[in-house]
């Protein structure tokens, strides 16, 4: 029997709501990005609008996506310990073991499951890539919203990249980027999966209620 | 009378105004061209007047033609046109001092005649420049008379009041400069930096616009608006997609998907097969080539992108919306690769969990 639970508050409000405004943003842009990419589905006459309302959303989920990630950052400084910017990055020693600790045991080489309040030091540092990568799709995203949008807003969105890089590549990356977010998608959602299993910490539900279950070894 | 005070543009011969009368015009018909080529430059209806006082007061402008690394294919699209465009009438009633293709002499005698140019009127004449100019081992892979393009270039375009570089191959190195650019061939503006330079990017460049683009500098003694390529925004402003017959095509989701199937003969949108139009700048479809006749994506092919820098090597392949990601082989494209990316991911996840059942722990062990 697992031993007695703490609950202890690691997500706060503008985290779990980020979070889930990412979710469905991303959802839309994936499945919106793609039919840009390779239309799919046909019109069967000239009145209908698939490519326009596809790319209507596509854009209109660009501008959320890229005001919840904007909150995510404002709040990686304002928010508490578990939602600071210094969990993205492997700074200190204690970081850095918790890292290799939580590798083992993904890898089966160890069989204590990290612990810790909020991020485990993996998913921290995965986490700061996965910025990096939602931060190049917007500034591409814009990059190539600026064709069409001259105005100085989406220049300093994107459209100053369209004088260092070609629009083809721009393209290109904006489209490969997307199957690398696809790819941390599955497995961050099978490895919530997993460690909610194997460590009854209530990660899953975390990120719905703000609450995990920890046995106060965290804080030793 | 200067509108500007700029520049003047000055020939021992008279204005274009009066040349044209001598080949037939009427006044009305000098009108007409005056406003033709005011919606060509975008300029609102007020202008006409003074585009038509500049023709009229302005002697005809000097004009030297350069020909590099190139096809003469820009010379050939202004030569070869059935019936007169505006372009023609105005580019025939220019001082062309000299131009290897079509001028009548040869040797050293030509050579002096540009000299005389640069000599007589430095500062006050139009160079234009075909082809790219080679920078390899000193530029020797591009010689005329015994000089390099690139010596050439910077006598002849240094001393210029500006240059117009006419087609890809001059404004980016075009074809020449494709990789593996065996002579480091580049534009104009790369090989003799901080000159005034207009680019008129395409393969080849539409008559209308170099017109136009003259028309510009004698009227107001200055270049035109460019863009940060140094396109004149009038021709390059917006997107070929944004002005293509068959956008609606587009936003509608009719796609042609094979050469000769259905959506091609009933004139839907290229997208599918590779068309380029979404990122290529130019206005194509409002002027059109060989007297306005027609265009690629009008006559059923895509556009290939030929106004943008690096386009040979960028826009390529020209049948595939996405070029092919960077070393993974020759057959590899954008979605193969992504599915592998996506796939590595799925089979680590199965060895996961088949790792997780072998070593036959679910619950936590503390
Ligand atoms: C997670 C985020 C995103 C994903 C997964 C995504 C995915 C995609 C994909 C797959 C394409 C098709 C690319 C192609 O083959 O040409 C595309 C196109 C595009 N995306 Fe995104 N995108 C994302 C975010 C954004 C953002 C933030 C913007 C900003 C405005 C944006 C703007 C565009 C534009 C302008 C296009 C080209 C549309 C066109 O030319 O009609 N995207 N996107
Ligand atoms: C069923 C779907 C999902 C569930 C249950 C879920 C669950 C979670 C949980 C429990 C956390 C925090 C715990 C941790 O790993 O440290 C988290 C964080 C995160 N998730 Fe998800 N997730 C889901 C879908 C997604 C998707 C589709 C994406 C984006 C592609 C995503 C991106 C992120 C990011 C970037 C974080 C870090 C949050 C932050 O620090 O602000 N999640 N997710
Ligand atoms: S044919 Fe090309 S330029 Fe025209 S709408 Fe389709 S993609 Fe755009």
């Amino acid at each position: 029997m697992p031993k007695e639970r703490i609950r202890a508050y690691a997500w706060e409000i503008p985290v779990r709501l980020t979070h889930w405004i990412n979710f469905v943003c991303i959802v839309a842009l994936i499945v919106t990005g793609f039919y840009i990419g390779n239309p799919y589905a046909h019109a069967y006459s000239s009145s209908q609008y698939i490519m326009g309302w596809i790319r209507f959303v596509h854009f209109t989920a660009a501008y959320f996506f890229l005001m919840s990630l904007v909150i995510r950052i404002y709040w990686a400084f304002a928010g508490n310990r578990y939602a600071s910017w210094r969990v993205w990055l492997l700074l200190t020693k204690q970081q850095w073991q918790d890292f290799w600790g939580a590798l083992k045991f993904y890898l089966f080489l160890s069989k204590h499951p990290p612990c810790a309040v909020g991020h485990t030091a993996i998913a921290g540092f995965t986490y700061f890539f996965v910025f990096i990568l939602f931060g190049w799709q917007i500034l591409s995203g814009f990059a190539l919203h600026s064709l069409t949008h001259t105005g100085p807003l989406w220049f300093y969105l994107g459209g100053w990249l369209t004088g260092m890089m070609h629009m083809q590549t721009i393209r290109l990356y904006h489209h490969m980027a997307t199957y690398v977010i696809i790819s941390f998608a599955v497995a961050h959602v099978y490895i919530a999966w997993y460690l909610t299993l194997k460590e009854r910490n209530g990660l899953m539900g975390s990120i719905f209620d703000g609450y995990k279950f920890v046995t106060g070894k965290e804080w030793e | 009378m200067d509108c500007s005070g700029k520049h003047d543009v000055v020939s021992s011969e008279g204005t274009i105004y009066e040349s044209l009368l001598k080949k037939g015009f009427s006044r009305r018909d000098f009108l007409k061209l005056c406003t033709t080529l005011t919606a060509t430059l975008s300029l609102p209806a007020p202008f006409v007047s003074r585009i038509a006082e500049a023709l009229e007061t302005k002697k005809k402008p000097i004009l030297v033609w350069l020909e590099f690394q190139d096809c003469a294919g820009n010379s050939e699209a202004l030569l070869r046109a059935t019936k007169p465009t505006v372009g023609e009438i105005v580019l025939d009633t220019l001082s062309i001092e000299y131009h290897e293709t079509i001028m009548a002499a040869a040797g050293h005698q030509a050579e002096k005649s540009l000299a005389d140019v640069v000599a007589n009127h430095k500062g006050n004449y139009i160079a234009a420049v075909e082809g790219s100019i080679p920078m390899k081992d000193g530029g020797v892979h591009c010689c005329i008379g015994g000089r390099s393009a690139l010596e050439i270039a910077r006598e002849v375009c240094g001393n210029a009041m500006a240059t117009i570089a006419m087609g890809t191959c001059a404004c980016f190195g075009g074809i020449p400069a494709a990789a593996p650019n065996p002579t480091e061939a580049v534009g104009v503006s790369a090989a003799v930096p901080n000159i005034p330079v207009v680019n008129l990017s395409g393969c080849p460049v539409n008559a209308e616009n170099i017109t136009a683009t003259v028309v510009h500098l004698l009227t107001f003694g200055t270049l035109p608006a460019l863009d940060k390529f140094n396109r004149p925004l009038f021709a390059y402003g917006k997107r070929i997609h944004d002005n293509c017959e068959r956008r609606a095509h587009f936003d509608a989701g009719q796609y042609v998907r094979r050469w000769g199937d259905e959506g091609h003969r009933e004139g839907w949108c290229l997208y599918e097969m590779g068309c380029k139009g979404p990122e290529t700048f130019k206005n194509c479809p409002r002027i059109k080539y060989n007297d306005g006749t027609n265009w690629p994506v009008g006559s059923g092919h895509g556009c290939i992108g030929c106004a943008e820098p690096a386009f040979w090597d960028r826009m390529t392949p020209f049948y595939e919306r996405l070029p092919q990601p960077p070393g993974f082989g020759v057959e590899a494209t954008a979605d193969k690769v992504g599915l592998g990316v996506a796939a590595v991911t799925g089979a680590a996840i199965v060895a996961h969990g088949i790792g997780r059942m072998i070593s036959g722990k679910n619950t936590r062990e503390d």
